[in-house]
């Protein structure tokens, strides 16, 4: 069977994110008949010509304004491997929309509108790739038609992207001259852009590396759930990262029980007894100890902190603000706890990096915040770089996702708390 | 892990986590391949015994198949199935002779607005895919659908990191969809892998099958030579149909399934 890979589409509005979609999918037969028709019927009824955009604007509201609203997903396959087309919407009033689709993404294609160049929203989805982790990234310069294939042009715009992208730590693999309405460089050289000897779109996809690595990482289960089958407690979680089996020696934080795991259950699988990052599993123990959902399971050598304090960049997404001294609900893997707002040590601007405001009273809509917090209980957390799953959360307003954090600098002794137990 | 391991343990993440968040839960079982597989993936979840329900919405307009094929599996499998229709519409009259788009609101909808109040459920667990149709494509794996039963597409929640919306308020229901990132030939490749039962209209016959199941009245067979699951993987990897073409409701007018599924159908 052959992998798969998730890749979103990323940046500015209108720079052409659905029509790339629609021309990769329309270029390689990936259609349907029926879509393909059904398209056409749709944009005659519009007046327009071939609108490739609506293989992924599937809401009436998007075709007849033609912008995209919502995320949508879809599926396509090389030869190589198959893949998952994320589209995100470039509008910056759908930027959750955006978060939503990209935070299941392994790799990204950055787009840039050559006749427009690097705009706020470009700048924005870049940063918020960073924030998710994504570091494996593609720019496609798109629209050469409208500036007549020029070379300067794209070099132009390359240095600037290249540039900004190294603020945030990005280094793209590629950088590609595109026409998605003309389906220039898209699944074959271009005879158009003679200048560029580089590879086209497809190729480049088969580029990206499937991430993993997950499994390198040290144990963390989330306890996500316990069950009682027949006589048996058996803990259901997730493997988050790293492995285990059975006779392993584990510790459950933050309340530092100690034991070892005495089988792996799995249903209409007797012979289970080892497990890797991804797997849904249950466990049962050889000590009977009070189990909990949000407890984790980690082994002894490589622990995660257990803190109430912690400090996280934040992404906010909602249009009532987050303010100081308000308590909040937080979510990391399967733990949930409430948090006081201690510090907005600094408020910037997600579009062009820079501080607005240092020792905030509150974070906007679309801004992000450097934000320390304060749980009512212990949480079990890890730097994002070492342990991702443990190192991102949610912050949770009127029982809507409204924020998205990740912990850097854990080890900082000035918000590390207790340190591991 | 191979891809199909990937899928079947994120799915079963997705239901252990509906269960634990909601308990008030049950799976729309509409018999079909997708809802099957949803089926089997919570008896793994739950090591063989599902602690809640599998709803049969009946339009009473099925294949005989379908009936025949839930009622023995139901018992095989230990299943606390309910079965529920909305009479009133059915003492009226209401089919598939009247306006399609008033029947499915009424006898599939309807039924299941009522079924929801009558059991109280707080949330479903539901097989689509993002595959079938663009529309399905922008859902949610947790997506609220508030009092009326509809389905706000411009404005969903955002949804990161496996943090789903895990509160429901007032009379909202939540739409759970542990098979969102399935395509067609996952499922199948998992019927296959797992040796799940499905009802046999699927395998062709004379040169037909189907690809999708609902209505007997509203849903026409491709022309096909699949009759194993082999060979129907086979198809799939060079079909240019769509899969719900034989679905009179998805066609009807354009964006009809937007208006179906606003309104809260599944």
């Amino acid at each position: 069977m052959k992998e798969n890979l998730k890749i979103v589409i990323v940046g500015h509005i209108d720079h052409g994110k659905s029509t790339l979609i629609g021309r990769l999918f329309f270029d390689t037969g990936s259609l349907p008949e029926e879509k393909i028709n059904e398209i056409k019927q749709v944009c005659d009824s519009l007046g327009k010509e071939m609108e490739f955009a609506f293989v992924m604007d599937h809401l009436e509201e998007e075709r007849e304004q033609g912008i995209t609203i919502d995320t949508a997903q879809t599926f396509f396959s090389t030869e190589k491997r198959n893949y998952t087309i994320i589209d995100a919407p470039g509008h910056i009033e759908f930027t959750k929309n955006m978060i939503t689709g990209a935070s299941q993404a392994e790799a990204a294609i950055l787009l840039i509108d050559a006749e427009e160049g690097v705009k706020e929203q470009t700048r924005r989805h870049a940063y918020i790739l960073g924030l998710l982790g994504l570091k494996q990234v593609i720019v496609a310069i798109n629209k050469m038609d409208l500036v007549d294939y020029s070379k300067e042009r794209f070099n132009e715009i390359k240095k600037e992207i290249e540039e900004f992208l190294e603020e945030i730590n990005i280094v793209p693999s590629q950088v590609i001259p595109i026409s998605a309405k003309e389906g220039e460089c898209i699944v074959r050289k271009s005879p158009k852009i003679k200048w560029y000897g580089g590879i086209n779109i497809l190729e480049a996809l088969d580029t990206f590396k499937i991430k993993g690595g997950a499994e390198m990482q040290s144990l963390r289960l989330p306890v996500q759930d316990i069950y009682k089958i027949k006589d048996k407690r058996v803990v259901v979680g997730r493997v988050e990262s790293g492995t285990l089996e059975v006779g392993n020696q584990i510790v459950f934080l933050p309340n530092n029980f100690k034991t070892t795991i005495k089988s792996v259950e799995v249903f209409m699988n007797e012979n289970k007894n080892k497990a890797v990052a991804g797997e849904s599993i249950g466990l049962t123990f050889n000590n009977q100890l009070f189990f909990d959902r949000g407890q984790i399971i980690c082994i002894e050598k490589a622990m995660p902190k257990v803190t109430k304090k912690f400090k996280g960049n934040l992404f906010w997404m909602s249009n009532t603000s987050l303010k100081k001294g308000e308590a909040v609900k937080m979510k990391c893997a399967t733990q949930e706890s409430s948090c006081i707002v201690k510090e907005i040590s600094k408020r910037m601007d997600s579009s062009t990096l820079q501080v607005v405001e240092t020792n905030a009273d509150e974070l906007k809509n679309r801004e992000v915040g450097e934000v320390v917090f304060e749980s009512d209980k212990e949480l079990v957390l890890d730097d994002f770089n070492k342990v991702p799953a443990l190192g991102r959360f949610v912050i949770e307003k009127n029982l809507d996702t409204a924020g998205g954090g990740i912990i850097v600098n854990l080890d900082d002794d000035a918000f590390g708390g207790s340190g591991a137990v | 892990m191979d891809y199909l391991d990937e899928l079947e343990s994120r799915s079963i993440y997705l239901i252990r986590e509906a269960y634990k968040q909601f308990k008030d839960i049950a799976i729309l079982w509409s018999i079909g391949k997708d809802s099957t597989v949803l089926l089997w993936l919570c008896k793994k979840a739950f090591f063989g015994k599902l602690p809640f329900p599998a709803l049969h919405i009946d339009t009473s307009y099925k294949f005989p198949e379908i009936y025949e094929f839930r009622d023995k599996w139901a018992e095989k499998w230990g299943i606390n199935l309910l079965v529920e229709r909305n009479k009133d519409a059915l003492e009226k009259g209401m089919g598939p002779h009247k306006d399609k788009l008033e029947c499915c609101g009424q006898l599939k909808t309807e039924a299941l607005k009522k079924a929801i109040g009558k059991h109280n459920f707080k949330a479903l667990l539901l097989g689509i895919r993002r595959d079938e149709h663009g529309i399905r494509s922008k859902e949610r794996f947790f997506s609220p659908r508030n009092r009326e039963f509809q389905w706000d597409y411009k404005d969903q929640p955002p949804e990161l990191w496996d943090q789903f919306k895990n509160k429901q308020e007032g009379e909202q229901h939540i739409r759970v969809h542990p098979l969102l990132d399935w395509t067609e030939q996952d499922v199948w490749r998992y019927i296959q892998r797992e040796n799940i039962p499905v009802i046999c209209l699927y395998f062709a016959k004379v040169g037909k099958r189907f690809r999708s199941i609902g209505c007997k009245t509203c849903c026409n067979p491709v022309d096909s030579k699949a009759d194993t699951i082999a060979k129907i993987i086979e198809e799939l990897k060079t079909t240019k149909v769509a899969e719900r073409s034989g679905r009179a409701q998805d066609k009807e007018r354009a964006y009809i399934m937007q208006k179906l599924r606003s309104l809260g159908y599944m």
